[in-house]
């Protein structure tokens, strides 16, 4: 592993491990969901990258099913969770309906 | 030089979100952390020279695992924060020397293995399997048991789910809004190009029927939240569908012992077409089953024929 | 063909740029809209810069197609992605920085 890419992988690795912080921070959960978000994209680049690094062709399928599902998460977040728990909320707070 | 530095931030940020995940008072930080985790995880099985693994890893860990972690913390009572994990001395004391022990056992253990493993036999063995992918040949001819019995808990998972309470796709109809729909109708076919495309890869090439049935799975979810008439209708073909990879798998098993082989030992000539047919209806299965899942509960029936 | 692999690598670093500035803008930016804003940069510029390098030095036509493929994906879904956060984050109440 050697050259100008596998410079530019370890950087973005050390990018993720350094936004973690906002993941601890938060503070609130939407702020969490964001830092997962460009976690996502930036292992995206990374698979890419390391598929040039370590010329492994099959990095770049990696890279495409992960650009396909991560959307998952945060569409799940906002229909199911933070929406859903909203509604809990207002169902104990809200006068008796 | 590059690598070990890699490696190293690998292993740290590796260690970090699992204490994370585990340690974290708020519950959804915990989550959050584990999503990470598997991102970071897919990472180091690139570096572990194990593609095949990082494609499943980030199917399954990056897309359905992180969305089902998080509608069932939607549907968790919203209470306040769990209390904070407290480690006694009594516990260290405990569990201290257990877990020296059973590091020591486990690197004695990886030290004693027979270092290149299977993989010269398996390799030998490819040109009677009927793919060139040795992890494909592993799968879905010389340990097709192995495989068979994951695809049955599946199942079973499902059904111990829709035991439990009825769904919420019904909650889940209300659309945040109108990118969504948009972005699943455009999306959508690409999803199910992206799971043909592996399944075809999957004969030479790290892919196969697990990541395809992911991806699947991972367009029906997004078609599902954006409000789609849900296709799962709960009737007798939803239920052959989720049945559909156990019953193609024991009728390939049994098909070739009324042909004179024994239990699911394939004659070399017919392995191509048994893997591809295979590996199309466990794709299918594992992506409708992942979709029951991620519903919740069982649908309502159409069609009540009792009660 | 020399021209075109350094213009690649270029291309590539540059987007590495937009990667770390969407970091700094994750970790420095007072709100989650702000935010939201630093991390659209490295979605979009940061990760088009990288493949579109790395199309341009591939070695066949559909290997460089599918680098621009996993872009435009990432495009479209970190486009829906953001939004539906900002719009549920605003319904809820997150008010944005000094407001």
């Amino acid at each position: 592993m050697s050259g100008i890419y596998a410079g530019a992988v370890v950087f973005l690795l050390v990018n993720i491990v350094v936004g973690l912080l906002r993941v601890l921070r938060g503070p609130t959960a939407a702020d969490r969901m964001l830092a997962a978000d460009l976690f996502a994209t930036a292992a995206v680049a990374i698979m890419l990258l390391l598929s040039v690094v370590a010329a492994e062709p099959a990095l770049v399928d990696v890279a495409l099913v992960f650009a396909l599902v991560s959307v998952l998460a945060a569409v799940t977040f906002v229909s199911r969770l933070w929406s859903e728990q909203e509604r809990e909320k207002e169902r104990d707070d809200g006068p008796a309906a | 030089m590059l690598a070990l530095a890699f490696d190293g931030v690998l292993a740290l940020g590796l260690l970090a979100v699992a204490w994370q995940a585990l340690h974290s008072a708020d519950l959804f930080r915990a989550v959050i952390s584990f999503m990470v985790f598997g991102v970071l995880m897919a990472v180091a099985w690139v570096r572990l020279q194990a593609p095949d693994i990082a494609l499943a890893e980030a199917a399954i860990s990056a897309g359905i695992t992180g969305a089902l972690l998080l509608s069932a913390l939607g549907r968790l009572p919203s209470g306040g924060p769990r209390p904070p994990l407290r480690v006694g001395w009594q516990e260290v004391l405990v569990w201290g020397p257990l877990g020296a022990l059973f590091v020591l056992a486990l690197g004695i253990t990886a030290v004693r293995l027979p270092a290149p493993g299977l993989g010269h036999e398996v390799h030998e063995a490819l040109a009677r399997a009927g793919a060139e992918n040795p992890v494909t040949a592993v799968l879905m001819n010389i340990r097709a048991l192995d495989t068979l019995l994951e695809v049955t808990i599946l199942l079973l998972a499902v059904v111990v789910g829709w035991s439990f309470r009825s769904s919420v796709s019904a909650a889940a109809a209300r659309v945040p809004s109108p990118a969504l729909p948009a972005l699943a109708r455009l999306v959508f076919p690409v999803f199910l190009l992206a799971a043909g495309y592996l399944l075809w890869a999957g004969t030479h090439a790290p892919g196969g029927a697990f990541p395809a049935g992911a991806v699947i799975a991972a367009g029906g979810v997004l078609l599902l939240l954006a409000g789609a008439a849900p296709a799962l209708e709960n009737g007798p073909p939803l239920r052959w569908a989720l049945a559909s990879g156990v019953l193609a798998f024991l009728l390939v098993a049994l098909g070739v012992m009324l042909a004179g082989q024994s239990f699911f030992s394939y004659p070399p000539a017919h392995a191509r077409g048994l893997i591809a047919a295979l590996e199309v209806a466990i794709s299918l299965a594992i992506g409708f089953m992942l979709i029951a899942l991620y519903v919740g509960g069982e649908p309502a029936l159409r069609r009540r024929r009792w009660s | 063909m020399a021209l075109l692999h350094n213009l690649g690598t270029l291309l590539v670093l540059a987007g590495i740029g937009f990667f770390f500035a969407g970091t700094v803008g994750l970790l420095r930016f007072p709100d989650v809209y702000t935010r939201l804003h630093a991390l659209s940069k490295a979605d979009n510029l940061g990760l088009g810069l990288v493949c579109a390098g790395l199309a341009l030095q591939a070695e066949s036509l559909a290997l460089g197609l599918k680098f621009v493929l996993i872009w435009v994906l990432v495009l479209l879904a970190g486009a829906t992605a953001t939004s539906l956060i900002a719009r549920t984050a605003l319904a809820r109440g997150v008010r944005p920085w000094g407001v």
